[in-house]
């Protein structure tokens, strides 16, 4: 088959770390190649580098069999490669087709809107979607955004298809039809390199796949002659159990209720539209949805971060609602927020100050005014040993540290006893493992689960259904500010999740 | 008040207005790609400064010639620190009004103005080396079109620069809403790292709308001077790039709604003068003096404000330099 790209050799480094170690790839004509890997291991990287946004320090590309110099984007778009961010890269206040027509120079000086809609409208159908070219990008769907940003790349004939985890943000139903599209691109002769962490989402979509760690190619294997164990064992170097021990007594105790929640979001809509919601005592209760259904805004509220208009929270009977976030902590709520890095913790903190944040203010750790020091370092080290933050010290930066050793110390500061004879009650966890590597995220899981059966109850938001049904009690679906149901995990098919997940469908039972 | 009376208010307006539409008309250029340009006063000072000069010792044309290279020079340093090295927009621009305001008064300052002069035209008569005015631009009235009642003033009798400015502003919003080049720049005052991987050079955009607007803005000030109140004295501009810096936010970055925006900003000013010549507002002349002022300061706070931003419409990524690797 005919080779498409052909990259060798590709050295990347970043200051401290090496992010693509003497790579070699090749994508041929009408495949599809998932890219596999952990958070991390240097699969973004690397198509940053074929699409012109890094320089690599080595190494040769190739494409159809000529050596090519790939300084910026530009270059890309001329040889033929298009590429689909994590993140979209999309302007929602305009419309669809300025969307897709920046930067290209034949449609007219004077951009003749007719025929470039006609022609999007075309191509838009040609793969069974319907995409009015007219039309506001923010007032699309995930799914429907990701089809502009499928479009931006068709309407400019491109060969080598890029796209970097593409199925984060949809359903499972919008997945299935993606997977459709991707398969007649293929089948049309485009090349597709599609960079994933989800091993059953490469092994049901590619022909090839390869797998990389640590910036290294591992293995480059045909789908269908591997196993999710087998590409698990090269993903991380070490088979990885897929089960969590919950083992644990069913609890019917009502802890935490819920109550016609309604609060703004940012953008002044009504981001909580009635939120209605029971966990009980020792119970994971998962929130799943597509991300900003109004998740990010119902824990801030319940972590006191966001004023809610109307309702009613309460926490073993005592109406927490609007309560500051400082009494919220007395009564022994425990928030882990998203993004870590940039809501957890204070960067340019040590790592003992960031662990004290919220202990500070107590006895034995501070008097009125000074810091007892021996006793917070006394209590910082037995803590971060305790919750498995690997450090040389506790008086480095917390910037410093992984993606995973920051939320390792984000959980020893929200979950531990710093406090004398405090508990967490009620445990907030946003996202928790979004972004960490397998190992690190089942540490926070596990974490949670031996929190859960001493008694906290918890409410656990993710976007990644498998691992909602893996770690919760039961699950709850988000939607447009409103809960559509509750169900134990395997009481519900994937496909009615996906219908609930897009506001087509309710659940009233449970 | 007769029909007079009200046709001199109206022109007036227009012409008081037309300082205001001139400059913010490259601001909203240089905003919509993402570049708060906060030294429009400073440019704007120095173009008055410099057509001041110009004119004195050569004439009309040179003047608004070099004075569009300065507000372009000017404009040059705002988009190399801001562009280029990323520093606080809003800091570069203080510093450049600053700037703006120093330079041109030690330029006319009257023993420094007298060498320049001298320099630039050792011919002048003695009496030119001192002289606190310049020549005002004449105005042009378009046949017929000008004997049209009360608007006939209003619109058609003014000088070239009030037509130039009148017509850019249609051609801007043309360019900006209609063509390939408007999408560019629209695009890359929303979300720049999305136009990068479109292949448009973020870079080059930026520079090409902040020198835009350094010498619209430079322009403005060879407007004002010479075209409408041509007496010179330090500080002549008197806040008026700022005050077209709010315009841009009230015309939510649209160049037709400038020109009512400027209009109306002229209008303000030009009553406060007529209606205390006619014993009106004489116990408060001050009120309608410092309506401007508190509008810019409201507009201000608007765009200073993330979800008020939002709400009315700013690009998305003002203020932000853009870098590519993060």
């Amino acid at each position: 088959m005919e080779e498409l790209l052909h990259l060798k050799g590709i050295v990347k480094k970043f200051p401290g770390v090496v992010a693509n170690d003497n790579v070699d790839f090749t994508l041929r004509k009408g495949e599809i190649h998932a890219l596999l890997g952990e958070n991390g291991a240097g699969k973004t990287t690397l198509m940053n580098i074929v699409y012109g946004l890094y320089k690599p320090d080595a190494g040769e590309i190739y494409v159809e069999g000529k050596r090519v110099e790939i300084r910026s984007p530009r270059d890309a778009i001329k040889l033929g490669i298009g590429m689909v961010h994590q993140n979209f890269k999309l302007i929602p206040s305009h419309t669809v087709m300025e969307n897709i027509i920046l930067g290209l120079k034949d449609v007219g000086f004077v951009i003749n809107r007719k025929k470039v809609g006609e022609e999007i409208r075309k191509l838009s159908e040609q793969y069974g979607w319907r995409i009015d070219p007219y039309v506001y990008v923010w007032q699309l769907s995930a799914g429907e955004k990701q089809q502009v940003e499928l479009l931006k790349i068709l309407y400019r004939k491109a060969k080598i298809l890029i796209l970097d985890e593409p199925t984060s943000v949809l359903t499972p139903q919008e997945c299935r039809n993606l997977f459709h599209a991707l398969r007649k691109m293929a089948e049309e002769g485009i090349g597709i390199i599609f960079i994933t962490h989800k091993l059953e989402e490469a092994l049901s979509i590619s022909d090839r796949i390869t797998v990389m760690r640590k910036g290294k190619i591992v293995a480059t294997k045909n789908a269908w002659e591997t196993s999710i164990e087998e590409l698990t064992n090269y993903m991380i170097g070490r088979p990885v159990l897929f089960k969590l021990d919950k083992n644990k007594t069913d609890s019917s105790e009502d802890f935490i209720l819920i109550r016609n929640l309604k609060a703004y979001g940012d953008t002044g809509a009504l981001a909580l539209k009635n939120v209605n919601l029971t966990i009980r005592k020792n119970e994971i209760l998962g929130i799943i949805g597509v991300t900003g259904n109004g998740q990010q805004e119902l824990a801030e509220v319940l972590a006191g971060l966001r004023k809610a208009i109307d309702g009613q929270v309460l926490i073993d009977g005592m109406n927490i609602l609007n309560y500051s976030p400082l009494k919220l902590i007395e009564l022994g709520v425990a928030y882990i927020p998203p993004e870590p890095i940039k809501y957890g913790i204070a960067p340019n903190l040590t790592i003992r100050d960031n662990l004290f944040l919220k202990a500070y203010r107590y006895k034995p750790y501070s008097s009125r005014i000074f810091i007892n020091l021996r006793e917070v370092e006394k209590k910082a080290e037995e803590i971060i040993r305790r919750f498995n933050v690997v450090c040389p010290n506790t008086s480095i930066k917390a910037r410093s540290l992984s993606g995973g050793n920051i939320q390792r110390l984000i959980l020893a500061r929200e979950l531990s006893e710093l406090i004398n004879g405090w508990k967490p009650r009620f445990i907030i966890a946003a996202y928790p493992t979004k972004g960490l590597d397998i190992s690190a995220a089942e540490f926070v899981n596990r974490t949670l689960i031996d929190y859960s059966k001493t008694g906290s109850s918890i409410l656990y938001i993710t976007e990644d259904i498998e691992e909602a049904m893996m770690v919760c009690d039961r699950i709850a679906v988000m939607y447009d500010g409103r809960i559509m149901g509750v169900f134990k995990p395997g009481e519900v098919s994937i496909e009615k999740i996906g219908l609930m997940m897009a506001g087509a469908e309710t659940l009233t039972t449970s | 008040m007769s029909i007079e009376w009200i046709e001199q208010v109206l022109q007036l307006t227009v012409q008081m207005g037309t300082v205001y539409l001139i400059a913010s008309l490259g601001e909203i250029y240089a905003e919509r790609s993402g570049v708060l340009n906060l030294g429009l006063e400073g440019i704007m000072i120095m173009g008055a400064a410099i057509s001041f000069i110009f004119t004195v010792a050569y004439n009309h044309l040179i003047a608004i010639l070099v004075a569009a290279v300065v507000g372009i020079l000017m404009s040059l340093i705002l988009a190399v620190m801001t562009v280029h090295l990323r520093l606080n927009q809003v800091i570069v621009g203080l510093a450049l009004t600053l700037l703006g305001i120093g330079l041109s008064g030690v330029i006319t300052s009257p023993g420094i103005r007298e060498k320049i002069l001298l320099t630039l035209n050792p011919n002048l008569p003695e009496k030119m080396l001192t002289i606190q005015q310049a020549e005002k631009l004449l105005e042009i009235p378009i046949p017929l079109l000008s004997q049209i009642p009360i608007l006939g003033r209003a619109l058609f009798n003014h000088n070239v620069l009030v037509y130039f400015s009148l017509i850019t502003a249609f051609s801007m919003w043309f360019i900006l809403f209609k063509t390939r080049a408007g999408l560019v720049i629209r695009s890359v005052g929303e979300n720049p790292s999305m136009a990068d991987t479109l292949g448009v050079n973020v870079f080059l955009v930026r520079y090409i709308t902040v020198i835009i607007s350094g010498l619209f803005a430079s322009l403005a000030g060879a407007y004002f001077f010479i075209g409408f109140h041509p007496f010179w004295r330090e500080g002549v501009t008197a806040g008026r790039g700022f005050i077209a810096i709010a315009l841009v936010i009230l015309a939510t970055w649209n160049p037709l709604r400038a020109i009512l925006g400027a209009y109306l900003f002229g209008g303000i000013e030009t009553l406060q003068y007529r209606l205390q010549l006619l014993g009106l507002g004489a116990q408060s002349p001050y009120f309608l003096a410092m309506l401007p002022y508190i509008i810019t300061i409201i507009a201000l706070i608007l765009i200073s404000t993330e979800s008020l931003r939002k709400k009315i419409g700013a690009p998305a990524s003002l203020g932000i330099p853009y870098s590519r690797e993060e």
